[in-house]
């Protein structure tokens, strides 16, 4: 195959991973809405065999269970399909698929994607799913807007530090967005759970588990990640920096805004152990840190010159 | 505070104001104070990145750009408020590791404590019988604990086993704020002990390590100029491919310089080879690669007929295309001083409206096109002068008989007349390299510090403190048998350890008994 055609192939997997992910997307925000009026333990009812309860909420519990099937079964196509074209991406362009803002779009979100399935079977985070497939939908579709033809590199990135410190960028963001989704989870439940009364529990944020466990998943993730992350910024670009410019720290735009998430994710982990902080502000605090992530991979790329301009 | 104050009163309130800055509510805030004050230097341009670009804010904001200045905007990361919000972390931090480390040491010391009377109070516990002795039961316990340190007391028919285990989290964690002052003091002996410079070589030139071949030099303020390492070099070629073909036309591939240096002025001379990313070591000094362009040859004979000029002029490129401007001064021209200024280009093709753009960045097409003043170049004036700036002020610009400028417009080996007699040359294309020379001491140690932060991290993180407790008694012709864990950072796994546990622990008595919780 030639690289043109390595390269069309890379933009219909794209483009099809990013209606796909679409699809999962509804098929998600269907399961929330069909479990409207389903109280917690219904599905449970259900299975012991009871016939007691009247048929409309059961019908709806199913049909809710089907669309997060179905939204599950198309996140994992996706998936598929964003790896042939972030691996078509890589071939046609002879290198790693990361050395643009379009590529990192792309490829961040397979590391996203990743990360959810992995975390789906191993701790049942499924009910993160619409903000996932929703974000990576939006990521993918504003990538194309920053979309450049596959390439070799300007000189300053011909590095294997590209390798490293991209990629650990990459998971600890993945890590990040899931802290983050998990955050905002928190958020709306340990709310509903102050303010609703126990007969008046119904919708699918009773099916989802209880505040503390999603504190919980949010604490593991952060605890992943702020070490990689801490690992890609502090130490990686660093080193490269000294290669590449020669100085290891120059407070590029890029770097302040890294230094920043880093320090606001510092503040998420000790707000997490201080008395009056655990609980709501920590996790308020997550999401400033992500947010700060986010303006570090959009804001600094497109509106602030620096050094990293290249990521554009 | 007033002198009636009485010193105890001093003294308290440094204690209280001690205990604030040290408490994890204060570091909290510093910390989210530390990322908010580092925000402006990332909006604002920064005189430490480019110090151009706080001169263009300077035109383009003339009333707003003072007061910034004053407050400190374009100098964030050595402002006083920033400056003051890191030292007070930094103290804060000191104040928190120091305690720590104290109850640390101690804690490394101490026996596990004592089984609490209730076992079925602590998240998880579980009993069973069993026939083994209270002495074989708690054997096995310590069998089945492992790596964990553990204490056996018996009184009697009861036998209880303590033990605690996980105290590499703390050890981490204080790994871990330990390295970021350790960070931060490296950082700083780097910046204080260290230079760093630019200078602009062309090809055939040569540079020795001495201030006056910089064309920007900066040192820390404990660095002696004096000592700089007296190493020279040579640019023998430089090379650089661009993309030919595509859309991202033009866009630099590769560059590579290559010629010659000696370390010291007795040693003997080496070859080198600088490409971006793979810099060149000189006895602590990097010598990178961090710029390039064009420095034609350019030949100037004055109205009496003397070569008043003969040498490559940088050219410093504004574009992507390379389109570079330049200035040439002739102090020898006779009977005047002759300044040239202009722009060189090159790729030159025709564009829209005839002016000659640069259409690629490589020299296909290389051209010069200058205007020329006379005059004095007001060198004399014993003020220091950029060689990328005319001072027309004594100057007269040579007009052309349409009034405009009189233009020097040459190809490669092209020669032209001056107005005022005279002739110039464009010679030859050469290429410069803007090389930058920087030593920063014991740069490994906040290498090392971060490397040892992550690792700390990781341990303070992954690594779950716990206590177990067995009591075993005697009742009897059986021993029964209660297990306890408690994990001093609750995780909800902990029922299932205790599963584990206790099916190890059954394995290694010989049993495969049913466990009451």
């Amino acid at each position: 195959m030639t690289l043109a055609q390595y390269e069309q192939i890379s933009n219909y997997a794209v483009a099809s991973a990013t209606v796909i992910l679409g699809l999962a997307f509804i098929a998600y925000v269907a399961q929330w809405g069909f479990a409207r009026n389903v109280a917690p333990d219904h599905a449970l009812v259900e299975a012991g065999g009871s016939t007691s309860k009247p048929a409309g909420p059961a019908e709806e519990a199913d049909r809710s269970d089907v669309a997060g099937g179905i939204g599950l079964s198309l996140t994992g196509l996706a998936w598929l399909v964003l790896l042939a074209g972030v691996i078509a991406r890589g071939l046609s362009a002879q290198r790693v698929p990361w050395g643009n803002m379009y590529e990192f779009g792309c490829a961040g979100i397979l590391v996203v994607l990743s990360a959810y399935l992995v975390l789906v079977r191993v701790w049942g985070i499924d009910w993160v799913g619409p903000i996932i497939t929703g974000f990576g939908m939006v990521v993918l579709g504003l990538s194309a807007l920053v979309w450049v033809p596959p390439g070799p590199l300007v000189p300053a990135l011909h590095s294997y530090w590209l390798v490293i410190h991209v990629l650990g960028a990459m998971i600890a963001g993945s890590a990040f967005l899931v802290g983050a989704a998990a955050s905002i989870l928190f958020l709306l439940k340990s709310r509903a759970e102050r303010i609703t009364p126990v007969d008046e529990q119904v919708g699918f944020l009773w099916r989802i588990p209880p505040s503390a466990v999603i504190d919980k998943v949010a604490y593991r993730v952060h605890a992943f990640a702020f070490p990689i992350w801490t690992f890609a910024a502090l130490i990686a670009g660093p080193i490269w920096a000294q290669y590449a410019w020669g100085k290891y720290w120059g407070w590029d735009p890029k770097e302040v805004w890294a230094f920043i998430t880093w320090v606001v994710y510092a503040c998420y982990l000790h707000a997490r152990a201080t008395a009056g902080w655990k609980g709501r502000n920590a996790a308020i605090i997550a999401l400033i840190g992500f947010g700060c992530f986010l303006f570090n991979f959009i804001g600094v790329n497109l509106f602030i010159p620096g050094l990293h301009s290249y990521a554009k | 505070m007033t002198n009636a104050v009485p010193a105890l009163g001093q003294r308290e309130f440094t204690r209280w104001f001690w205990r604030q800055l040290t408490s994890m509510r204060t570091a909290l805030f510093l910390l989210l104070l530390l990322a908010i004050t580092a925000v402006p230097g990332s909006l604002y341009p920064q005189r430490s990145v480019d110090p151009r670009n706080v001169e263009a804010y300077f035109i383009e904001h003339p009333k707003s750009a003072p007061v910034l200045d004053k407050l400190g905007f374009f100098s964030v990361y050595t402002s006083p408020w920033f400056s003051a919000v890191y030292l007070l972390l930094l103290v804060s931090l000191v104040g928190c590791i120091l305690p720590r480390s104290f109850v640390y040491l101690r804690a490394l010391r101490a026996r596990p404590p004592k089984a609490p009377k209730n076992f079925s109070r602590l998240p998880a516990s579980a009993s069973f019988e069993t026939e083994a002795s209270v002495d074989d039961v708690l054997k096995a316990g310590r069998r089945t604990l492992g790596r964990a340190r553990v204490d056996t007391v018996t009184e009697g028919d009861v036998g209880e086993l303590r033990a605690e285990k996980g105290f590499l989290r703390e050890a981490g964690n204080l790994v871990f704020h330990i390295s970021v002052v350790v960070v931060l003091l490296g950082v700083a002996f780097g910046t204080l002990f260290g230079y760093r410079g630019t200078a602009i070589v062309a090809e055939g030139q040569g540079f020795s390590n001495t201030l006056a071949q910089y064309d920007d030099f900066g040192s820390g303020s404990l660095f002696n100029t004096d000592k700089l390492p007296p190493f020279s070099m040579t640019l023998d070629k430089f090379t650089a491919r661009f993309q030919l073909t595509g859309p991202q036309r033009g866009a630099p591939r590769a560059f590579e310089a290559t010629g010659r240096y000696t370390p010291t002025p007795s040693s003997a001379e080496r070859p080198f080879d600088i490409t971006v990313n793979h810099p060149l070591k000189i006895n602590g000094t990097s010598v990178y690669l961090v710029g390039q362009g064009y420095a034609p040859v350019i030949k100037v004979t004055d109205a009496q007929g003397h070569v008043a000029f003969d040498d490559a002029v940088p050219f410093l490129p504004t574009d992507p295309s390379y389109t570079s401007t330049g200035v040439v001064k002739v102090p020898d021209a006779k009977p005047e001083q002759l300044g040239f200024q202009g722009f060189f280009l090159p790729t030159a093709v025709a564009g829209k409206d005839g002016v000659a753009i640069s259409a690629f960045p490589a020299a296909a097409n290389p051209h010069l096109g200058l205007f020329v003043w006379h005059g004095d170049l007001g060198l004399d004036t014993g003020l220091s002068q950029s060689v990328y700036v005319l001072d027309k002020a004594k100057m007269k610009q040579y007009m052309g008989s349409d009034g405009k400028g009189f233009p020097v417009s040459l190809n490669e080996g092209q020669t032209q007349k001056l107005p005022g007699g005279g002739t110039i040359q464009y010679v030859k294309t050469l290429q410069f390299v803007r090389f930058q020379f920087s030593s920063s001491p014991l740069v490994k140690v906040p290498l090392f510090g971060v490397a040892a932060g992550v690792l700390g991290l990781i341990l303070s993180l992954s690594i779950k403190p716990r206590r177990t407790w067995i009591r075993a008694r005697r009742e009897g012709s059986r021993t029964v048998v209660e297990v306890a864990v408690l994990d001093r950072v609750p995780r909800d796994d902990l029922p299932a350890d205790l599963d584990d546990f206790l099916q190890r622990f059954r394995e290694s008595l010989g049993e495969t008994q049913e466990t009451t919780q």
